[in-house]
């Protein structure tokens, strides 16, 4: 029990209500990201359903190719994050610190390419409020396509950023040893808050890819 | 009577000294201090505003002040008030210092957060400040798109930011209340024998936690709508600004019950202690917390009856509105059953919820008037709006705040308050009150708009009863500012449980320990058992 005592914060009686309100805590603020994307969301809904051909329209300049890559690195760095918080629940600390490595180099993959994406809308002149340029059918809904794209991916890219930081800190403790088989919550809720980054990218990408690809 | 001495054991004001002690503490009990410093200096400047906004509408013609600088005077009054006052006010300073002493544990589950809160709500509120410094905003409280997006001149975006940034740290609170209340409670307290206070500031925190990131998530919208012209809200553009105002509503009505719902968790405390009674249907008052919660999600529309919202949405959300005044009469008439018969006891405290309940009624019923649609687009935009949310937020929320802050001063000072000048500010606040708000009923009722720098001069005699009574509510705010303030030194030593309450707050010392309690308490009994001071003392 020697090293419980180092773990355990003075507000709490033991290790399980402290992991227990550590669980809690990271399910309570992924409620409240939900709400957060969830505005967004709504916007989306709304506008896809009053202007569908230009939303269709936007779709197609974006690159099918690209997305479907990135989303393909973005589950690929989940399952790595779940072997991380396997790997700590079993004590095998070397594996854990690897998986992590795996998980943080591809969520950089993941927003190479999302910028890579972005330069290339940029180029073709796409980015509003930088050089919209866009004349064919529809311009101001085609505008509000990008902006929206632009927005919701931004966000969700600032989370992504937030998630390598975190993933970054954990990785170092994990070296240092801080976390045994009895004591590995903060992996488990940094694991939380990476699948739920990794499921808002599974609702963008058909959202914002797959939307109009009968029109072609 | 036990005779209160000076404490000589360790307590949390004691423990350490220093400005760092204060700035990098994690104790719940020195970060709710934190909080009342720095609510009490936003709700001074929020009273500035009003000062001068009540002045200019002394007399017709707009002569103080020009009608932009009215424009700005009006917003910041409601930015500073709603985001950085009312809000945080009862769960972030009396809820902070009193959830887990209630609950009988240590500290918060979340220490650390806490305290991040406390400086996630500073560096938004410095933001705010900073606008204001530089040119202030003009838009209202409410943002309202395409004006606030494409046409107001002034700082929305860096005011947009702050209250953002000021959403995280209620985000955070609200968060570290529930994990605290499902997980930290003493052995022995069940749900049904929490403290009316706690379902109360649950209630709060699901309301919060579930409501401020559509808020935030909107404000980011309108500062990038404003910043990149992307054009969500603004028709120009594409977008529609009536998506805004359902947006803007799903949190900001919500927010009106993070406002009142912890002032009521104080009145069922405060009229069970002075009535020496259990409160009355103590289950009804609790669940009627989570009603109020559930119930405020889905009234947001009934502030758009006069948007081009459809006939069908209107209906809906006016039946629903009303909906919400049989959990609000619940809690009236069972705090009333309350003192039934009871053994009542006029202190300072007891006099602000008899204040409460009162204005709160009125507060409540003219809402039911707004819900009907007919009524509503008749007085929509009028000073009616005004003075129906005034008596919820001023007559209701900051009764309870007040009182709140006298009946539990004793706990968190050590000292008690000088009991005359309490009584007399509490009667001048309910007099000025009431001076000040009951005229803009009647005005706005006869068409008096809201928001105007200039106004028609039969409506003068309304805005001038206004004004006085505004003056007299001034006067109240500031005797118990000063007597507070005297009180921590020169007060008289508070014993452990000067009203003889149940609660286990009152079960540790004036002021607590650092870690609340010298041994964790086990709960055997209902909240409000009085019987058991009786065996506490035989015991």
């Amino acid at each position: 029990m020697a090293n419980h005592g180092l773990a355990l914060r003075h507000q709490f009686d033991d290790v399980a209500q402290q992991k227990e309100a550590s669980t809690f805590g990271m399910w309570l603020f992924l409620a409240t990201e939900v709400l957060f994307f969830g505005g967004m969301f709504l916007c989306y809904t709304i506008y896809r359903r009053w202007y569908p051909v230009a939303f269709g329209m936007g779709s197609n300049h974006l690159s099918l190719m690209l997305g479907a890559v990135s989303t393909a690195v973005l589950i690929c760095s989940s399952y790595f994050m779940a072997c991380s918080v396997n790997s700590a629940a079993t004590g095998k600390k070397n594996a854990l610190v690897g998986y992590l490595a795996m998980t943080i180099v591809l969520a950089i993959a993941f927003l190479a390419i999302e910028m890579s994406e972005w330069h290339m809308l940029y180029s073709e002149g796409l980015m509003p409020g930088f050089n919209f340029t866009y004349h064919e059918m529809d311009p101001r809904h085609v505008q509000l396509f990008f902006g929206l794209y632009f927005s919701m991916t931004g966000l969700h890219a600032s989370h992504v950023t937030i998630g390598i930081i975190l993933l970054t800190v954990m990785a170092v403790r994990a070296y240092r040893g801080a976390f045994t088989p009895d004591y590995h919550t903060p992996i488990e809720v940094s694991g939380l808050y990476w699948h739920f980054v990794d499921l808002v990218w599974i609702f963008l990408f058909p959202l914002y890819y797959l939307i109009a690809r009968h029109l072609q | 009577m036990i005779t209160a001495i000076a404490p000589t054991r360790d307590n949390y004001l004691t423990h350490e000294y220093g400005i760092k002690s204060w700035l990098f503490t994690q104790d719940h009990k020195r970060i709710a201090l934190l909080y009342l410093g720095a609510i009490s200096f936003f709700f001074f400047l929020g009273g500035v505003f009003a000062t001068i906004i009540r002045l200019e509408l002394l007399t017709p013609p707009g002569d103080l002040v020009s009608a932009q600088t009215y424009n700005k005077l009006f917003s910041l009054h409601g930015i500073f008030m709603i985001f950085l006052f009312m809000i945080p006010s009862i769960p972030a300073t009396l809820g902070n210092f009193l959830v887990p002493m209630m609950i009988g544990c240590k500290d918060l589950a979340f220490p650390k957060l806490n305290l991040l809160s406390w400086y996630i709500f500073m560096a938004g509120g410095a933001l705010v400040m900073y606008a204001m410094l530089v040119g202030g905003v003009d838009t209202g409280w409410t943002f309202y798109t395409p004006f606030s997006t494409s046409y107001a001149n002034t700082y929305v975006i860096l005011t947009a930011t702050g209250i953002f940034i000021t959403g995280f740290s209620s985000i955070l609170t609200g968060l570290n209340f529930i994990v605290t209340i499902h997980r930290m409670r003493a052995p022995g307290l069940t749900w049904f024998r929490l403290p009316l206070f706690i379902w109360s500031m649950y209630a709060t925190s699901v309301i919060q936690v579930l409501g401020t990131p559509v808020i935030a998530v909107t404000l980011l919208l309108v500062a990038v709508e404003r910043g990149f012209h992307i054009g969500i809200f603004d028709p120009n553009l594409g977008g529609d600004p009536v998506l805004f105002q359902h947006l803007f509503w799903f949190y900001s009505h919500p927010a009106v019950y993070i406002m009142v719902l912890p002032g009521m968790g104080v009145i069922s405390e405060v009229i069970s202690v002075y009535s020496r009674k259990k409160v009355f249907g103590y289950k009804f008052v609790a669940f009627s917390s989570v009603a109020i919660a559930v119930l405020s999600f889905l009234v947001w529309g009934h502030h758009m009856f006069v948007s081009s919202q459809s006939v069908y949405a209107s209906l809906v959300f006016s039946f629903l509105s009303f909906l919400v005044a049989v959990p609000s009469a619940i809690k009236v008439f069972n705090w009333t059953a309350t003192l039934y018969k009871g053994s009542i006891s006029y202190d300072t405290p007891m006099l602000y919820a008899f204040g409460f309940i009162g204005l709160f009624t009125i507060g409540g019923l003219t809402g039911t008037f707004l819900a009907t649609l007919g009524f509503d687009v008749h007085v929509t935009d009028t000073y009616f709006v005004v003075a129906h949310f005034h008596y919820i937020m001023v007559g209701g929320t900051m009764m309870a705040y007040l009182g709140g802050l006298h009946y539990w001063w004793p706990k968190i000072t050590g000292r008690m308050y000088p009991e005359g000048w309490a009584k007399l500010s509490a009667l001048v606040v309910f007099l000025g009150f009431n001076l000040t708000f009951f005229p803009q009923f009647i005005m706005g009722y006869l068409g008096m708009p809201r928001r105007y720098h200039a106004y028609p001069p039969e409506f003068q005699i309304y805005h001038v009863l206004s004004t006085a009574g505004a003056s007299v509510l001034a006067v109240g705010y500031v005797i118990p500012a000063i007597y507070f303030i005297w009180s921590m030194r020169y007060g008289k030593f508070a014993p452990d449980n000067p009203w003889g309450a149940t609660g286990l707050e009152w079960q540790t010392t004036s002021p607590p320990p650092p870690e609340n309690f010298e041994i964790t308490p086990v709960v055997g009994y209902d909240a409000y058992d009085y019987s058991i001071l009786e065996e506490m003392k035989v015991g």
